[in-house]
């Protein structure tokens, strides 16, 4: 059984009914729950969804929702990084292209996909803010600017060798 | 004691040092403002020196700020629930403004939402920080919670009466969450989809109570506001307009980056000077002048003043003010192509001309860039444009602020787009 199968831990259950007093509606704490979800877990599974959807008192379905409506929420594993390539319109114009090719080629897979080694998905994002440095992108909660091949060569060996 | 900065929202700002502390903040004049505000100052002057510094609304609309308070019930914020709401879910494609105001002086914004707050009498504040936003995130958590420490935040500020407290909302993704009310529909835990308009947020926004959202730069302008008066305000604009602006460019320019300039500062300057204008071996093509959802100008309207009025008079719109340049070897069609992808995937899909049309447009315009458009697309894009682009259609701004560059593409590089469908290829792509 993987963790993610298993039910939230009791701290987690404790902090998501803590947000959810916080607001008029429980319902108010769904995307802050769905998010520490994630962070302990790297994504939401159907059975923590439906957990959280208990303790705020909705429909796992309308949970589900809101879930899938957020691309910054994952209904599916990732790997244990995850590279969103900014893919909006700075990025465009200064190459952003030929480096996803470059990045997806290296990594043997296409945006969406994750690694066979479970190590790295790779994800378009919109606009990061970072237009000034374009190309740009997010590892984790890290922003690049100035993305070049051998940047993009360089972060892969390095994510590869880091836990 | 030294004259204010004419620049003021970056005056503190120094990216190598990072965002300063409460007692730096202070010491470089921060919480002047407050202390004024809440030492003698009714909501109601706070309001109408706002309304008299002519701060417009620096999200995109540019509605006057004092007049979008002057719309909330004036119970005091201890008789009834009100909201002011920070919009820090800047995602309009190539503005990256508000991510330097949260990462560089996160306590101005702090100050600013007090001053806002205490205007309208709101005693609950949240800031709607978009989830890419991880640095900004870590330094307002730092700076809420020194502000607190320091008797900024919570019950009884300064002694005066008055509770404020700020609440961060970290998002997680979707574009549509910038719009006001679809920023309330998510804050209560639904899909981000707009609301109709009335009631109106000012009178029943956030969980039906009052409720204010301002965009993070309008906010930041406020200490300056009320510490400085609004005729300094008013005066640091070159035309109708009060105050600076940060203005930006990205794309193919030497320098691109993000200046604080009077607002009204010609476009001309701001590309030739600041930007350094083209990189070597480019010419300027065209230009969105403040992110996706503006129309094309083109070189011509160089010399254009950019505050709100003078832009839309040139046909567009001044927007974000953060400046995306087109240049001759990008292709104009693949451009838009990208615009039109971002507002389809963008779409909410709560109204079906936006849910549908977008991608119907996006699919014309792959079909003319990859070598496959028929003689009526344009025509067929065309009619999308008149279709999607007037007000009222949609249920919000979003489709027709999609339809912005396209409408103004289509007259524009009407020459690229027959040459494209006639030749059955792009140009500039086969000689890339």
């Amino acid at each position: 059984m993987s963790t993610a199968d298993a039910s939230l831990p009791a701290r987690l259950r404790a902090e998501i009914l803590g947000l959810a007093a916080q607001e008029p509606h429980p319902r108010g704490a769904a995307v802050a729950a769905l998010r520490l979800v994630q962070a302990r877990f790297g994504w939401v599974s159907t059975g923590h969804l439906c957990e959280v959807a208990g303790l705020l008192g909705m429909s796992a379905d309308d949970l589900d929702g809101i879930a899938t409506y957020f691309n910054l929420l994952f209904r599916r594993p990732v790997g244990r990084h995850v590279i969103m390539l900014c893919d909006s319109v700075s990025c465009w114009i200064m190459g952003r292209e030929p480096l996803c090719a470059h990045l997806c080629r290296a990594l043997g897979i296409q945006p969406g996909e994750t690694t066979a080694d479970n190590t790295i998905t790779v994800l378009p994002t919109v606009c990061i803010g970072h237009c000034d440095h374009a190309p740009a992108m997010l590892v984790d909660s890290t922003l690049h600017g100035d993305v070049d091949t051998a940047c993009l060569d360089h972060l892969i060996d390095m994510l590869r060798n880091t836990p | 004691m030294t004259p204010p900065s004419e620049r003021p929202l970056t005056a503190m700002i120094d990216p190598a040092a990072g965002p300063p502390d409460c007692a730096a903040y202070g010491r470089a004049g921060g919480w002047q403002a407050a202390r004024r505000a809440l030492g003698g100052l009714a909501p109601a002057d706070i309001i109408d020196m706002v309304t008299r510094s002519k701060l417009r609304g620096r999200g995109g609309a540019g509605f006057s700020t004092g007049q979008k308070w002057s719309f909330v019930p004036e119970d005091p914020a201890s008789a009834r629930r009100k909201y002011l709401i920070a919009n820090a879910d800047e995602m309009e494609p190539g503005t990256f403004k508000d991510r330097l105001l949260l990462e560089g002086n996160p306590l101005q914004l702090v100050e600013g939402m007090i001053l806002a707050a205490y205007g309208v009498q709101a005693g609950h504040g949240i800031v709607f920080l978009r989830g890419e936003y991880h640095l900004a995130c870590t330094r307002l958590h730092h700076a809420i919670g020194e502000a607190r420490q320091q008797g900024w935040l919570g019950e009884n500020i300064l002694g005066s009466g008055f509770s404020f407290d700020i609440h961060v909302h970290s998002s997680a993704g979707r574009y549509i969450c910038g719009e006001e009310t679809a920023l309330l529909t998510a804050l209560e835990g639904r899909r981000a989809t707009p609301r109709s308009k009335p009631p109106f947020p000012q009178t029943g926004g956030l969980w039906g109570a009052p409720s204010v959202v301002n965009n993070v730069e309008t906010l930041c302008n406020l200490p300056h506001i009320i510490a400085n008066g609004p005729e300094w305000f008013a005066g640091l604009g070159l035309g109708e307009d009060g105050g600076t602006k940060i203005y930006g460019a990205s794309g193919r320019v030497a320098k691109p980056g993000a200046w604080e300039l009077p607002i009204g500062t010609p476009l001309r300057q701001i590309i030739e000077e600041h930007a350094g204008g083209m990189l070597p071996g480019y010419r300027l093509r065209a230009l969105l002048p403040g992110g996706a959802s503006t129309a094309f100008l083109d070189a011509t309207s160089l010399d254009v003043a950019m505050d709100y009025g003078s832009v839309e008079k040139a046909g567009s719109r001044l927007g974000t003010g953060m400046a995306i340049i087109l240049d001759d070897r990008t292709c104009p069609i693949g451009m838009i192509r990208n615009l039109e992808h971002f507002f389809a995937q963008e779409s909410c899909g709560w109204c079906t001309p936006c849910r549908d049309g977008l991608p119907w447009v996006e699919r014309l315009l792959s079909a003319i860039e990859d070598g496959m458009g028929q003689a009526d697309d344009m025509d067929q894009l065309a009619r999308h444009a008149r279709m999607l682009g007037a007000p009222g259609r949609t249920f919000c701004a979003h489709a027709p602020g999609a339809m912005a560059p396209l409408a103004s593409g289509l007259k524009l590089f009407a020459a690229d787009f027959t040459d494209h469908i006639r030749h059955g290829r792009c140009p500039l792509r086969m000689a890339a």
